[in-house]
């Protein structure tokens, strides 16, 4: 370091000199910040009491629900319902497999030298779906068939937004290429199939496949009311999709698509290699935000008689045998979609911090 | 500009340019009466040039004269209307499967470099003789860790271009292009985004190619290099090859008045 090289000043953290700046500068904000302590100190006592002091934790039934807090008995005793709607209960390792799997894959995503994690990653991309095709229904291999019908609670709305997630993506990508092509009809039916799609409620889309789909059938051929469902979903999210990443592929300097004709790449490699890479990482968080929007909207599918986690709490709060259940309830399947749409949002922070190279070109 | 050229690499060009005159395809690119329109807007009119192997030709010419348009026209980043444009035999037609074999032989340096930024200086310079040629990755390597040398950057081949200087990272895009072992180089104003220091570096390069006998068309305003490198140099205006003369020519005794008022601008200060 030579002499003239200065180091930056230190910016003084001092809390009393902040609290005067920022909390008690002029009676107006001296109110306001004593107002709203008020407030806080009024709230945090009673929920404090509500969620964890006067809450009931141990017990077996209603019954044993005697203090003035929460119930989280309620959750406990029918957290199997919960988490695995109808699924006959000897055949719920069958569920649990696929839970461990689904942790195995992606867990070690978040460590930065877990040995062979990407190979993980792309087992939980693209075998997890194989291995619960076959798992979950059974009828297969010696496994007792369960019908789709007895799916249900967590379990059924991680596949749905699974499902919605890893397919909706390719064809969102096929999607947005389509609506770039020069290719007049490509583009026509990929504009088409993107504005009709995303200019239409997922209720209706769902409404749809399962009453008015299988009007267009011909008799005989039925396709199940869950995968009926979950083609419209990927369809009605890939529009979405497409438009996130059209976006990505504009964004990319047109000197990327020239040097890359410019090397004779030819088209898809091109994209693959050069253009796309690019592109999708520049729109991770749209592409985050659908996913999570997505994860979030498969609760929607209680309308045509799918029981999500949503539904089955829903359903349990209204039985007789617990009653004034329905906000722990509540706070338990937000409690649960938190959960995931915060792991899904802190990974993809990860993933941009990782794949960040410096854009300058 | 001075003469960046020294005595040694003069003497090694002679020899090579002697070896390259020996093979010498004539007319690997040949144009012939090319018209572009952009709309209505009529860019390149007429223009005929046949360029030999080994040939090295400078573009020069006003701001819009349509110059970089021309050349682009030449590996089809652009597309032309009217006429004919052969390059290594190849007609250049909307057939796609011509564009991309031309490509292979034609290599490009842009302005602003266009390195791909998610991939490292030799991941760049490996991706297309790996997906296009289909070179094994180990070889491919090889080879442009042989070509980052001569661009005397091989100490920079595991960063990221955004990490790199101007200079830098054009010198990067004239080795990713020479990885595709191209018969013709095309340059379009490879200088004139760097800053005055970085200049010399990426010219010294260019020189050097030159010597190697490679085929190349240059659009650039470094009148230097022209002097120094071109067997012919090209003024254009208008969309209109107005001039075409060896350098020397060229510079003592320009014949059209275009071409005189262009070079008191360029060469006044």
């Amino acid at each position: 370091m030579t002499e003239s090289t200065m180091k930056a000043p230190k910016k003084a953290l001092r809390p009393v000199k902040w609290m005067r700046e920022n909390l008690f500068s002029g009676w107006f904000n001296t109110v306001l910040t004593l107002g709203v302590a008020y407030m806080l100190v009024t709230s945090v006592g009673p929920l404090l009491n509500w969620f964890f002091l006067d809450a009931n934790f141990v017990g077996a039934d209603a019954s044993d629900c005697t203090g003035a807090g929460a119930c989280w008995l309620f959750i406990s005793q029918r957290l199997n319902f919960f988490i695995y709607g109808f699924y006959p209960d000897e055949l719920q390792w069958r569920v649990d497999a696929m839970f461990l799997l689904l942790a195995v894959s992606f867990v070690p995503q978040f460590i930065e030298r877990f040995p062979g994690r990407k190979w993980l990653g792309l087992f939980g991309i693209f075998g997890l779906p194989v291995v619960g095709y076959f798992l979950i229904p059974g009828g297969a291999f010696g496994l007792e068939e369960v019908q789709s019908s007895k799916w249900g609670g967590l379990m059924l709305t991680l596949i749905l937004a699974y499902i919605g997630i890893v397919a909706s993506l390719p064809i969102g990508i096929l999607l947005a290429l389509g609506r770039r092509s020069e290719m007049p009809i490509i583009r026509g039916i990929c504009v088409v199939f993107i504005e009709v799609w995303r200019a239409v409620p997922l209720i209706t889309v769902l409404f749809m496949a399962s009453v008015m789909l299988p009007l267009f059938l011909p008799e005989g051929v039925n396709f199940e009311k869950l995968a009926r469902a979950l083609i419209g979903i990927t369809l009605w999210q890939s529009a979405y999709m497409a438009e996130v990443i059209r976006g990505g592929l504009q964004a990319i300097p047109r000197g990327q698509y020239e040097a890359a004709d410019a090397l004779g790449l030819g088209y898809w490699r091109k994209m693959g290699l050069v253009i796309l890479p690019q592109a999708l990482k520049m729109v991770i968080p749209g592409i985050v935000n659908t996913f999570i929007s997505l994860f979030k909207d498969t609760t929607l599918v209680l309308i045509i008689g799918l029981f999500d986690i949503l539904g089955t709490v829903q359903s349990t709060v209204t039985d007789p045998a617990w009653q004034n259940v329905a906000i722990e309830g509540y706070v338990f399947v937000a409690f649960c979609f938190w959960v995931f749409c915060f792991g899904i949002s802190r990974y993809s922070q990860n993933l941009e911090r990782k794949l960040d190279t410096g854009h300058k070109t | 500009m001075g003469n960046p050229m020294t005595d040694q690499t003069q003497t090694s060009e002679m020899q090579t340019q002697s070896q390259a005159q020996s093979d010498k395809k004539p007319g690997i690119i040949r144009v012939e009466g090319m018209h572009k329109w952009y709309g209505d807007f009529h860019v390149l009119k007429d223009l005929n040039l046949t360029v030999d192997q080994g040939e090295r030709i400078v573009i020069c010419g006003p701001s819009g004269s349509g110059k970089s348009t021309f050349i682009r026209c030449i590996n089809r980043l652009e597309e032309h209307q009217q006429g004919k444009i052969i390059v290594d035999g190849i007609e250049l037609t909307d057939d796609v499967r011509h564009i991309d074999t031309v490509r292979r032989e034609v290599g490009m340096v842009f302005q602003h470099f266009n390195l791909f930024p998610h991939l490292t200086v030799l991941e760049n310079c490996c991706l297309s003789p790996i997906w296009v040629r289909k070179t094994p990755r180990k070889e491919a390597e090889a080879s442009a860790m042989e070509y980052l040398e001569r661009v005397k950057i091989p100490d920079q081949a595991n960063k990221f271009p955004g990490q790199l200087s101007g200079g830098q990272q054009q010198r990067v895009a004239i080795a990713r292009a020479l990885c595709m072992k191209p018969k013709i180089m095309l340059f379009d104003e490879p200088t004139s985004a760097l800053d005055p220091e970085m200049i010399k570096e990426v010219l010294d390069v260019m020189i050097e190619l030159a010597g190697s006998g490679m085929t190349m068309l240059c659009v650039t305003h470094e009148m230097g290099f022209a002097k120094t490198v071109a067997d012919r140099v090209i003024f254009m205006d208008g969309g209109e090859i107005v001039e075409e003369a060896p350098p020397h020519e060229f510079f003592t005794n320009p014949q059209e008045a275009r071409t005189q008022k262009f070079l008191q601008q360029i060469l006044a200060h």
